[in-house]
């Protein structure tokens, strides 16, 4: 008997509660200095077997994820579109990148060394989805603190003059 | 033992009725129990999909707009129009003050009524939308791709600006007469003089087809009445304006008793076209006046204000066939055209019929020139010869009346509270639904225009009451909103709405949604504060003024330890968010400071003043969680005595 009253008014209150649940969902909103992510996932993306910082790991096979497919770089460097880069760099990047330190973002000096042309733009073009899905840009946001590399709305010619004056680091 | 399992059984069923649908159970007068019908799968717009109509509505007392989401009844946002507005720093930031600017001197608040969206050919273009503020006569354009307010201009000689602010079918006049009538120009007289003494203006104001720019046309001087309401003539009235009046009495005082004691009161006729073309020739007479005109520019992000002195007026005896009286009976308030121009509804309030006009039978009128006296020089038509029809009893109160562009009008009935639809041409009614409770106006999205979109009706009740959780005092005024597609009303949603809403202005969502702004190019920025590469971030000294030009992106700003700033100084903090990308705005708060915060849009650049009081390090910070690194972006300003010999320093990181 006292079970099924029990039970009875149980199904009572979670009956009376159900509409209302919305208003315990909001304390877990927002707190200070929380890092979402950034424990959870680096167990699952970094590699244990090497101390390589992502950012100093080196991956030129990955053409990471987004709209550059293949990007044939020719043997020289354009000094007129390096220097266009370069002006686009300055109002829209060093914000967070200094050229050859390590601020927000990594230095893009030598960075050609370290990844493909077309992972350079997709990352340019295309940061949510790379961040979200290609492992070595995650990896980044990781190492980076959650931090997230900007979308700075570029058009393709921008981030190509970009990444030509990145040849020049 | 017995007792409690039957307790227990009843309040489980008790809860399972109660727990998400309070129709069956309660007074039948509440709702139409929503599983007893489809109106929850009507209004639910599932998650992550959208609205199939914006809707704009007036803030009243709240001197905004808002904008609400057309079927789900959400508010998606507040668009500050006339009140200072701390939240994103509009009225209190540099570059938005002068939006406040009158002759009055800044005028931070307004009670705004009328929305209206502007139309090409008589069909909602969605590029502006315009508002009324009643108090200080001024009239707001608010631009539909940013959802700012980009302009406010002031009407001299008008008070209670409130038969405003309606637009013609192309958007070449926002016009706005005034409520209440006043010496022109103002002057030193005895209140008792009104009659015969006072004046009513109606402003006609050009709007620049390219830019938006208003300006004040012509304003028509007419006689001492209270001019409530106004609506455009449309399709084959293009051209005429239709404005109600009461007090034609031109009572002072007791109005309430005094301002209804003629059996009929005026809509006025007026013929623009004949007017502008007067105007044009040379007609009119300067006089002095003394007004703001306030237009915030998008590239500079900066509001100008310029005070106008002189405007045009136009006494309308000097115009033949240019301004006729309509008897309408009882102190009419909305004044209705329906789509097709044909029909001009006086909605009088104190009557017990609805009184329809036909605009072919009054131009047949003035041409026979079949007038029943004049005032003040104005010829006055036969009511009989005017009239088209009248609809009977329809209820009591009527406020104001919508088309659904089927041939069916909708009006609200304010005393009986209720909203009664009826047939143009037949004048039977056809349905009528209560509200909850004593609606003002209704609303159907385009129903001001040729082609109204007759799905959705909305009615914006004055009274609240009961229908939602109490608040203590004061509640927020309910909307109602109905389906009109089928032949009955059928009431789908409660929603409640901010300020007081008089009257809502709705678009299909697909015309407004394309051409929405997502952010500022900083490229484009031309603010003479911006600092546009991070690399000029700096700060200044001119006397006792110290100019901060500082950036911010995710999550820093660019510098974040200043030192150097005294006790006494005026600090003024120019900040441009660099961030380049859609809803990543930055936000500004600083200790202290009088005013409050800054909200910057990316690509924007925005201005606060702080005046330091005590010596210390002082904190500011970013208040838009921008980013994981959100709570990290902050920074410190030091304040030293006044007479401190501290040079201006400033730094980010190690550099
Ligand atoms: C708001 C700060 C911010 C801005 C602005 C920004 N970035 Fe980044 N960027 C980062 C961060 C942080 C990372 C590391 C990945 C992460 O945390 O998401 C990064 C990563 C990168 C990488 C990968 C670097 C590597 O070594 O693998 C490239 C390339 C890059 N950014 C280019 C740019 C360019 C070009 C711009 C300007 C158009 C730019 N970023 C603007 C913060 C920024
Ligand atoms: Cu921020």
């Amino acid at each position: 008997m006292k079970i099924i009253m029990k039970s009875l008014a149980a199904i009572a209150i979670v009956t009376l509660i159900s509409c209302g649940g919305k208003e315990e969902k909001k304390s877990n909103d927002i707190q200070i200095g929380q890092k979402p992510a950034a424990t959870e996932a680096s167990t699952e993306t970094t590699n244990a077997s090497s101390d390589v910082k992502p950012s100093e790991s080196v991956d030129l096979t990955n053409k990471g994820i987004g709209p550059i497919k293949n990007l044939e770089l020719p043997a020289e460097i354009d000094q007129a579109m390096a220097a266009k880069g370069m002006e686009v760099y300055k109002t829209k990047c060093m914000a967070c990148h200094k050229p050859d330190k390590k601020f927000i973002g990594p230095a893009p000096t030598g960075i050609l060394e370290r990844r493909t042309p077309e992972w350079i733009m997709n990352m340019i073009l295309n940061p949510e989805e790379m961040t979200k899905n290609d492992p070595l840009a995650k990896a980044l946001l990781i190492e980076f603190n959650g931090s997230p590399m900007a979308n700075q709305n570029l058009t393709e010619e921008e981030a190509r003059q970009v990444l030509e004056y990145f040849r020049t680091l | 033992m017995k007792k409690a399992i039957n307790i227990l059984v009843s309040l489980v069923m008790v809860a399972g009725l109660v727990s998400c649908n309070n129709g069956e159970n309660k007074k039948g007068s509440k709702g139409q129990g929503g599983l007893a019908t489809n109106a929850a799968e009507k209004v639910y717009v599932a998650p992550g999909e959208h609205d199939e109509y914006y809707a704009f509505f007036s803030g009243g007392y709240s001197g905004n707009l808002t904008v609400y989401g057309l079927p789900s009844g959400r508010m998606f946002k507040e668009i500050p129009v006339f009140s200072q507005f701390p939240t994103s720093g509009y009225g209190y930031s540099e570059e938005t003050k002068p939006m406040f600017n009158t002759s009055f001197g800044f005028v931070p608040w307004d009670d705004s009524h009328h929305p209206d969206i502007s139309q090409t050919g008589g069909k909602l273009d969605g590029r502006w939308i315009f508002i009324n503020g009643n108090n200080t006569p001024r009239i707001a354009r608010i631009d539909l791709e940013t959802f700012e307010t980009v302009e406010i201009i002031e009407l001299p000689n008008s008070a209670g600006n409130h038969s405003s602010s309606f637009i013609t079918e192309n958007t070449e006049y926002v016009v706005a007469g005034t409520r209440f009538s006043v010496p022109v120009p103002q002057r030193d007289m005895p209140i008792k003089d009104y009659k015969g003494n006072f004046k009513g203006a109606l402003s006609f104001i050009s709007v620049d087809q390219e830019t938006g720019r208003m300006g004040i046309k012509f304003q028509l001087m007419m006689p001492g009445f209270n001019y409530d309401l106004s609506h455009p003539g449309r399709d084959k009235s293009h051209g005429w304006f239709f404005f109600t009046t009461y007090n034609t009495e031109e009572a002072n005082t007791l109005m309430e008793v005094n301002s209804s004691q003629n059996d009929k009161d005026f809509i006025a006729a007026v013929n623009w076209k004949v007017i502008e073309d007067y105007v044009n020739n040379g007609g009119g007479t300067k006089m002095p006046a003394n007004y703001a005109h306030n237009v915030y520019d998008h590239d500079t992000h900066l509001a100008t204000s310029t005070m106008e002195k002189e405007v045009l007026t136009v006494d309308p005896t000097k115009v033949p066939g240019a301004v006729f009286f309509l008897p309408t009976p009882k102190s009419p308030h909305g004044c209705d055209v329906d789509p097709t121009g044909e029909y001009i509804i006086g909605n009088g309030k104190l009557s017990a019929d609805l009184t329809v006009h036909s605009f072919t039978k009054m131009l047949d009128a003035i041409e026979n020139k079949k007038f029943d006296g004049e005032a003040y020089g104005i010829p006055i038509l036969k009511f009989e010869d005017v009239l088209a029809g009248t609809v009977k009893q329809p209820g009591l109160g009527p406020l104001h009346t919508e088309f659904d562009g089927k041939g069916n009008a909708y009006t609200t009935f304010f005393i009986s509270s209720e909203v009664v639809k009826w047939k143009l041409g037949t004048w039977e009614v056809l349905d009528r639904q209560p509200v909850f409770y004593s609606v003002g106006h209704g609303m159907i999205p385009g129903g001001n225009s040729r082609e109204p979109f007759g799905k959705y009706f909305v009615a914006m009740n004055k009274i609240t009451k009961d229908r939602y959780l109490p608040t203590g005092p004061e509640l927020e005024h309910s909307a109602q909103l109905f389906d009109i597609s089928g032949d009955k009303m059928e009431l789908l949603l409660d929603f409640p709405t901010h300020g007081e809403p008089h009257y809502a202005a709705g678009i299909r969502a697909d015309i407004l949604k394309k051409n929405s702004k997502q952010f500022y190019k900083l490229a484009d920025n031309k603010n003479p504060y911006a600092t546009l590469s991070e690399a000029d971030a700096r700060v200044e000294r001119k006397g006792n003024e110290v100019h901060i030009y500082m950036t911010t992106i995710r999550s820093h700003f660019t510098p974040d330890n200043i030192e150097g700033v005294k006790v006494g100084d005026k600090v003024f903090f120019h900040i441009t968010n660099h961030e380049q990308d859609f809803d990543v705005p930055h936000g500004f708060a600083m200790i202290g400071a009088n005013n409050a915060e800054l909200l910057i849009m990316p690509g924007q650049t925005k201005t606060l003043v702080w005046e330091p009081k005590q010596v210390g390090v002082w904190p500011f910070y970013c208040t838009d969680f921008c980013s994981a690194l959100h709570q990290e972006m902050q920074g410190y300003v030091r304040v030293s005595p006044a007479n401190s010999n501290m040079e201006l320093s400033w730094s980010l990181g190690e550099d």
